[in-house]
């Protein structure tokens, strides 16, 4: 008897009682269901992160010092001393000084808006670009300019467009707006992505001190330890002591971010998983009952010849194609579910999130209920399989 | 020429509780190729459990049972399931066709199990549905069919693997008189066609129709002989009265 008659008759059986086979394969519908959607979930949250990551650059190193209680200081100079004596690995450097102002613009106050002063590097490194005036420039920071660059999202809200020879004040600095940046997220919102200033840093460090921390880009993203022990080695000379700074690099924390993710996926999986669990039992019992009510069948199989292992393929084949069916149906209903997800995170939040189930975690759910189905159908199986034929010919 | 059926002593036991019951008390006979005998007793005279032994259902707790000279005492599980696929055609009383499967797919089950491919199987079922009178009915159900009709199909799910033995419980038992003589003459066809059919019952009046009648008695053969001898219908009172009616 071949695999595929197996496969035929256990159609058949499932088809003569749909409703019964039907609710039991419920808790497998869920559970595929689920799972598919969290997956959906985690990889749509994934790929969002690495973007909004990429974005910024996962070249990129950032560098602390907090020499506060070291008798040793490093300024701006020192840092970009550093980053030339170790130009094989380091490539631009700038300091980055938050601004802690509000920015007046006219009599109105923006609170919303990050301002921080940088290098002429500073917008290269970060992946932006000029869409009109002029970007900060290396006289800008020597002569401690009263200059700065906007964003799109206060060229739009506050200027109508137009701020470029404007002037707007940080921290009770007047600034002449030189230049807006281009557009970077996909809608332009307040405290967003486009709701920013930068100035020179030099100008920034009169306001609110000496920078502290400084962004660093490298040659090659294969070398980020070398990259990451070289900038360490030069500063642990500065400070003859590795209490004073540190490194951390984007592709790091884009890693533990990722791996974050997976674990929060991993352990809503599994609660959703518990579901397949219960609807492995429904089969198992909906088998159990099914050999109870075909007893006189198998006694009959077994008279005509049937040997213990047909039995038994006969019935484990059956309950596998209940669950597969209802990892089946799991699936398409996941795959709506994540895509009405996708349709309402659109329109709910401003960040685009594709939940999108890979193929992977699709066949994978597909083979977990019909793993399901063949490990809960093996008890009913077996005990079929094991029936006297005398006794299962005269069960009534 | 060896016999086709032969049981050497033959004792069977049941455990119910704490007594031991005893079915099957050294039974010993031979069955030929080609015979139609009729196995006879009343309830709880051993039939039931002579009729599992020859139909490798059950195996003897002692004696041995040589089914076309193997041993069917040392089977496992298995083989015993092969030897049932091979050899034996069974005819049961309440027919015991599957509902849910059509008459060809009730009549292919033991080629099924013989691994016969699913083409020639279904010629074969078809053919075998056709000797019984039912071959435009291959597509009906077994509830949509008359009692009688049904018998006819298991006669032809019985003969379709070409068994040794046809081996028929009872097969009147579900039927009335007239449906219940023409299946009689259907198993009296298949004797003169040549095969060995072993009918079991507990009915003279159909024992009779047999060619020989192996009477039990209390898990005894209290009579082997020719179906129309004078004493072969004859209940005894007691082993007494049995042995003085014997010469």
């Amino acid at each position: 008897m071949k695999l595929t008659e197996s496969l035929q008759l256990a159609l058949k059986n499932i088809v003569s009682s749909k409703v019964r086979t039907l609710l039991p394969v419920l808790g497998i519908i869920g559970g595929v269901a689920a799972v598919i959607v969290i997956v959906g979930l985690g990889n749509g949250l994934e790929t969002y992160v690495t973007d909004s990551f990429a974005s910024m650059g996962t070249n990129t190193l950032t560098v602390s010092i907090m020499s506060r209680g070291s008798t040793r200081t490093l300024d701006a100079e020192d840092m970009y001393q550093i980053v030339d004596d170790n130009s094989q690995y380091l490539d631009l450097c700038s300091p980055t000084v938050p601004m802690m102002g509000y920015v007046k613009i006219g009599s109105e106050t923006v609170s919303t808006t990050s301002s921080t002063g940088v290098s002429e590097d500073y917008l290269e490194i970060a992946g932006m670009t000029v869409a009109s005036g002029r970007g900060l420039q290396y006289s800008d920071i020597l002569t401690r300019a009263k200059v700065c660059v906007i964003g799109a999202y206060l060229n739009q809200a506050y200027f109508g467009g137009n701020a470029v020879g404007q002037t707007l004040r940080v921290g009770g600095q007047s600034l002449e707006v030189v230049g807006v940046l281009a557009q970077k997220g996909d809608t332009l919102e307040e405290g967003g992505s486009d709701d920013c200033l930068y100035l020179p840093y030099t100008t920034a460090e009169r306001l609110s001190g000496s920078a502290s921390t400084y962004t660093v880009t490298m040659r090659d993203e294969d070398y980020i330890d070398e990259s990451i022990a070289a900038l360490e080695a030069s500063l642990y000379e500065v400070f003859a002591s590795d209490d004073y700074y540190t490194v951390t690099s984007m592709a790091e924390m884009l890693e533990t971010m990722t791996s974050m993710i997976n674990i929060l996926v991993g352990v809503l999986a599994g609660i959703a998983a518990i579901s397949l669990v219960v609807g492995g039992i429904g089969i198992m019992n909906i088998m159990l009952v099914s050999v109870t009510e075909r007893t006189r069948e198998i006694g009959i199989r077994k008279s005509l010849g049937a040997k213990e292992r047909y039995i038994m393929q006969q019935f484990v084949i059956e309950a596998a194609t209940t669950s597969a069916l209802g990892g089946i149906i799991g699936i398409l209903i996941g795959d709506g579910l994540s895509a009405a997800a996708t349709a309402v995170i659109s329109q709910v939040s401003e960040g685009s999130l594709t939940v999108a189930p890979s193929l992977g975690a699709v066949l994978l759910a597909f083979g977990i209920s019909v793993g399901i189905g063949i490990l809960f159908g093996y008890l009913p199986a077996k005990k079929a399989a094991r029936l006297n034929p005398i006794d299962a010919l005269h069960y009534d | 020429m060896n016999p086709l059926i032969e049981f050497q002593q033959v004792c069977k036991y049941y455990r119910m509780g704490d007594s031991t019951v005893v079915a099957a008390d050294h039974i010993s006979f031979e069955i030929f190729q080609g015979e139609f005998v009729a196995i006879v007793g009343s309830s709880g005279s051993g039939k039931s459990t002579c009729m599992n032994i020859i139909g490798c259902l059950d195996v003897p707790s002692e004696g041995t049972y040589l089914l076309n000279g193997q041993d069917v005492g040392q089977m496992n599980k298995n083989q015993l399931a092969e030897v049932r696929n091979r050899f034996l055609g069974f005819i049961f009383q309440q027919y015991n066709l599957l509902p849910k499967l059509n008459l060809v797919e009730n009549v292919e089950i033991p080629l099924m199990y013989a691994g016969v491919p699913k083409k020639e199987r279904r010629e074969r079922a078809r053919r075998a549905l056709e000797d019984v009178g039912l071959g435009d009915k291959w597509r009906h159900r077994p509830m949509e069919l008359s009692g009688g009709q049904q018998q006819r199909v298991s006669i032809a799910r019985a003969l379709v693997g070409h068994p040794a033995v046809i081996l028929a419980d009872e097969p009147t038992g579900a039927l009335d008189s007239r449906t219940g003589r023409e299946v009689l003459g259907m198993l009296q066809d298949l004797h003169s066609q040549g095969h060995t059919v072993v009918l079991i019952t507990h009915d003279n009046s159909i024992a009779v129709q047999a060619q020989r009648i192996i009477r039990l008695e209390d898990g005894l053969v209290v009579y082997d002989g020719p179906s129309d001898a004078p004493d072969a219908v004859v209940t005894p009172r007691a082993p007494g009265a049995e042995r003085r009616a014997r010469p």
